[in-house]
């Protein structure tokens, strides 16, 4: 199945970012394939390259930036993230900031939209 | 995107309008969604009934006042929109109370509506 995941948390305060990676990763795992992962409201903070966590602890923007590498289309919203002070400057490689018709692009093209972190 | 019949996409807004910002990024999502033309229908659930709550003052809050912006749905011919009868009437609410027309409904039909949905956006 082709999935579209859609982030609305930001890392470390609630589960939806570890969640959604997990999801992710089990569902690569098994042989499905994601169509795209968009990163809106406060989820756009997952990008953020200046996060330093502590080094026994997972780095949560580094991860998805992996995942980015692997051919993983990763998209930040842009309108989001400016209010959040989230730009290219600061974002991890392998991820880009666009609009919200991406978020709908994925969504339209993807069997399944799996979303995270709403409320 | 490939061309295909239209996408049916729900917004589900179950916020109340100023105590976070899903409200109002749902709505922005909306209003962007809305220029694609796909079939576009938004339900308003839980506390998300009083972001149509008409005369909003949102001065003492210092935040900014976007319920008058949904008036804007119909310019995007989206007007399958919804709001759950029982989440109204909890809160003392009723249609007349809301600043766009809306289709009050009984939480089974919303049921029904969410599955002929392509997608669904919790807000």
């Amino acid at each position: 199945m082709k999935f579209g995941i859609l982030i609305q948390d930001g890392p470390y305060n609630h589960e939806a970012a570890d969640s959604a990676y997990n999801f992710i990763t089990a569902a690569l795992e098994r042989g499905h394939s994601i169509q795209g992962i968009f990163f809106y409201n406060d989820g756009v903070h997952n990008v953020n390259k200046l996060m330093d966590p502590p080094q026994d602890d997972r780095h949560i923007s580094k991860r998805w930036s992996e995942l980015g590498a692997k051919g993983i289309d990763i998209v930040v919203c842009i309108a989001a993230a400016k209010r959040r002070g989230i730009n290219k400057d600061v974002i991890v490689p392998n991820v880009r900031i666009s609009g919200l018709g991406q978020l709908l692009e994925i969504a339209v093209e993807s069997d399944r939209l799996i979303t995270f972190g709403a409320g | 995107m490939t061309e295909k019949e239209k996408t049916k996409i729900m917004f589900i807004m179950r916020k109340s309008p100023h105590g976070s910002i899903l409200a109002y990024e749902g709505l922005e999502a909306i209003l962007i969604m809305g220029a694609f033309e796909q079939e576009i229908s938004v339900v308003f659930i839980d506390d998300g009934v009083f972001v149509l709550k008409k005369e909003q003052d949102t001065k003492p809050l210092g935040v900014k006042e976007f319920s008058r912006t949904f008036r804007t749905l119909e310019d995007y011919d989206i007007t399958n929109i919804y709001a759950d009868r029982e989440s109204l009437e909890q809160r003392g609410l009723s249609a007349d109370d809301l600043i766009i027309p809306v289709k009050v409904v009984e939480a089974g039909e919303i049921t029904k509506i969410m599955d002929e949905q392509d997608v669904l956006f919790p807000f």
